[in-house]
């Protein structure tokens, strides 16, 4: 049912931007915003660009072309907004004179598929999951996972990495995830949309890796949150910073969104793996939107912080639909300062 | 006054240098064209060719992380999948070919043929995902079990049997270009003048005689340009093996390992990569590509130029 919704949202948001494309179809004053860039939010963004645009009549036109071509386009001026599951660094923002903010937020949920395994039974810590990814723990009934899992009988299987083939946030939380609880793998490794992996199997998007951890006994890989929710993956328990086991949860979700520290970061450069607090999941990460500091265009400028404002405040329960987990109000505040401090047209803000 | 005709006559010239010039224009567009996406892979590429150079094309490493890149991996997995490709589907295009020109009644003759080239009509996209949810899972529990236990003191055949990899994308190639080959094949066969196969019948020769020294060597050229035709479909493939080729940047002797082609990396990994010498690295995998492509048709045309000569002598 919640992936009915989905691919509904889906259809809707393409049959707004078809809609959008003929023109003709729109209220006469349409206000129209463009903006490019992460897939990863698409389903929520275009949500509420329908929601908005019924209400104010403002439409939005977002295409999910990657991250990567995102802040391409945002960079070559052709869309007022970009979109990147990856912040960029305070230094490359303050190149070009733009800023980013946090928008929406989700999370990487490890998979696995080993036979009479039930989803949320496999307990593993950090250092477990690090060695598996880097291929040296070879076999699932290995004693350093037996031994965390003493209740359970796990087979003797061979491990398969299954790992995105192509360059992705969803790589880029869980890799700085493995980086931030293991030296050897950040040495060895290292973060990125896109690493060398050590060992296994590529799949092409969440549905390709879910697809080959179904296929492959003995599999284990990982997925946007969403979707290992709602296609019934066998989710494990992970280990996080306060010693407890968590599983992937709405809940465990919010509970890492709200411990992380925006006021102290930089530009919004923030890496949210690895959040203090018991109940928090350790594996989350944002979705950004850039923006140009000084805008050109005031009555565009203008509008866009205004939908953006509006996705913070009446969004919620669209993301919350669809799994994703909205920003909280205290987090809004700072970035609504920003907006106010920053984004300017002729020196004037444009945000009070 | 002017002369009328004279005058028609003048028009009539104008208007065939138009037509010459116009004609001229568009065959020019192609060589430019090719010049000018030649040019620019290069100028897109001139970070990468400057940073890596020569060793680019001999290079295992991919590695986004520290930002070094090599061609090795991606360029095995391409020319190795269509030589799979292509072990398969030129004999069994060609064995097509002559069951439908030779050997079936026309009627079955036109339904089959309708059939295979019904195969050239479906996308690719469609073969990818048939390949991922049918064909791999096949692969999986009947042919690489079979393949292992016949074949396995093989290194080809060694490894875990996941299904995907290497052999799958080679086979799903393969099927991918079989109707271009046995329908060109059919059609050159056709021309094989009637009265040269009937005088062969005459004098005693079985269907397979006639085939192998009648038709088949009169078919030559135009099987080598049906072979190529595939070949180049089988280089530039991306989606149908993006979804089966299992997408590492490793090498390995076994065929059931996973592996990538050049087409299924630049799929893969373009729309993400942000920094300048990824990016570059990329088209120059897409020079890479260009230049093995255009390499492998110069070949045929060599050949075709060769064997043409010898028929003359």
């Amino acid at each position: 049912m919640k992936k009915m919704n989905r691919v509904l949202t889906i259809l809707a948001g393409l049959a707004f931007v078809i809609a959008l494309s003929f023109g003709s179809a729109g209220p006469v004053h349409a206000q129209t915003i463009n903006g490019a860039g992460a897939s990863f939010p698409y389903p929520v963004y275009s949500q509420w660009a329908y929601k908005y645009n019924q209400i104010t009549g403002v439409q939005l036109n977002y295409q999910s072309i990657g991250s990567g071509g995102g802040i391409r386009q945002i960079k070559a001026k052709t869309v007022d907004f970009g979109a990147s599951d990856a912040p960029l660094k305070k230094a490359d923002l303050d190149e070009f004179g733009m800023i980013q903010f946090p928008m929406i937020m989700g999370g990487v949920v490890p998979v696995v598929h080993i036979k009479g395994i039930k989803p949320g039974e496999l307990k593993l810590t950090p250092d477990v999951l690090v060695d598996l990814f880097l291929g040296k723990i070879t076999k699932w009934n290995d004693p350093a996972i037996q031994a965390l899992n003493p209740g359970l009988s796990i087979p003797e299987k061979d491990v398969t990495i299954v790992h995105r083939s192509d360059g992705s946030g969803t790589t880029w939380i869980i890799t700085h995830y493995l980086t931030a609880v293991s030296s050897e793998w950040q040495e060895k490794v290292g973060a990125s949309k896109a690493v060398s992996w050590p060992a296994g199997v590529g799949g092409k998007g969440n549905e390709g890796v879910a697809s080959y951890v179904q296929r492959i006994d003995g599999s284990i890989g990982y997925v946007e949150f969403a979707y290992a929710l709602q296609n019934n993956l066998t989710y494990i328990q992970l280990q996080n910073r306060a010693g407890k086991y968590v599983s992937p949860t709405k809940e465990s979700f919010m509970a890492a969104a709200a411990n992380a520290d925006w006021q102290h970061a930089p530009g919004f450069y923030m890496v949210l793996v690895n959040q203090p607090g018991e109940e928090s999941w350790p594996i989350t990460g944002a979705s950004f939107i850039i923006l140009y500091k000084d805008q050109t265009n005031k009555e565009t400028a203008a509008a866009i912080l205004k939908f953006f404002d509006w996705c913070y405040q009446h969004g919620k329960e669209i993301a919350l639909n669809l799994d994703y987990v909205p920003m909280p109000d205290n987090v809004i505040e700072i970035v609504q300062n920003v907006w106010a401090e920053e984004v300017q047209h002729n020196g004037k803000s444009l945000w009070k | 006054m002017v002369n009328p005709r004279k005058n028609r006559r003048y028009q009539h010239n104008k208007g065939d240098l138009f037509f010459k010039g116009l004609a001229l224009l568009c065959a020019a567009s192609v060589p430019l064209l090719m010049a000018g996406i030649l040019a620019q892979l290069i100028s897109s590429s001139s970070l990468s060719l400057k940073e890596f150079g020569f060793g680019f094309l001999t290079s295992q490493e991919w590695n986004p992380v520290t930002e070094v890149f090599g061609a090795l991996s991606s360029t095995f997995g391409t020319i190795v999948s269509t030589l799979i490709a292509m072990i398969i589907a030129v004999p069994l295009g060609l064995v097509i070919a002559v069951f439908l020109v030779e050997l079936a009644p026309p009627k079955i003759s036109a339904f089959f043929g309708g059939a295979v080239e019904l195969l050239a009509a479906i996308p690719s996209i469609i073969y990818g995902m048939w390949g991922l949810f049918i064909f791999a899972p096949i692969m999986a529990d009947h042919v690489q079990p079979f393949l292992d236990k016949y074949f396995g003191f093989l290194p080809l055949f060694q490894g875990a049997k996941m299904g995907i990899g290497m052999l799958t994308a080679g086979l799903i190639l393969a099927l991918m270009i079989l109707p271009y080959i046995s329908s060109v094949s059919r059609d050159v066969f056709n021309m094989v003048p009637t009265v040269v196969k009937e005088a062969a019948y005459g004098q005693g020769a079985t269907t397979w005689e006639v085939t192998r020294a009648v038709v088949l060597r009169y078919s030559l050229r135009g099987i080598v340009g049906a072979a190529f035709l595939g070949l180049g479909r089988a280089l530039g493939e991306t989606m149908a093996v993006t979804f089966v080729i299992g997408n590492s940047h490793r090498i390995s002797a076994s065929l059931f390992a996973s592996s990538n082609s050049i087409a299924s990396t630049l799929a893969n990994e373009f729309t993400e990569a942000v920094e300048p010498l990824y990016l570059s690295s990329l088209v120059e995998l897409g020079l890479v590509l260009f230049l093995i492509t255009v390499g492998f048709q110069s070949m045929a045309q060599v050949w075709l130029w060769s064997i043409r000569k010898k028929l003359a002598d």
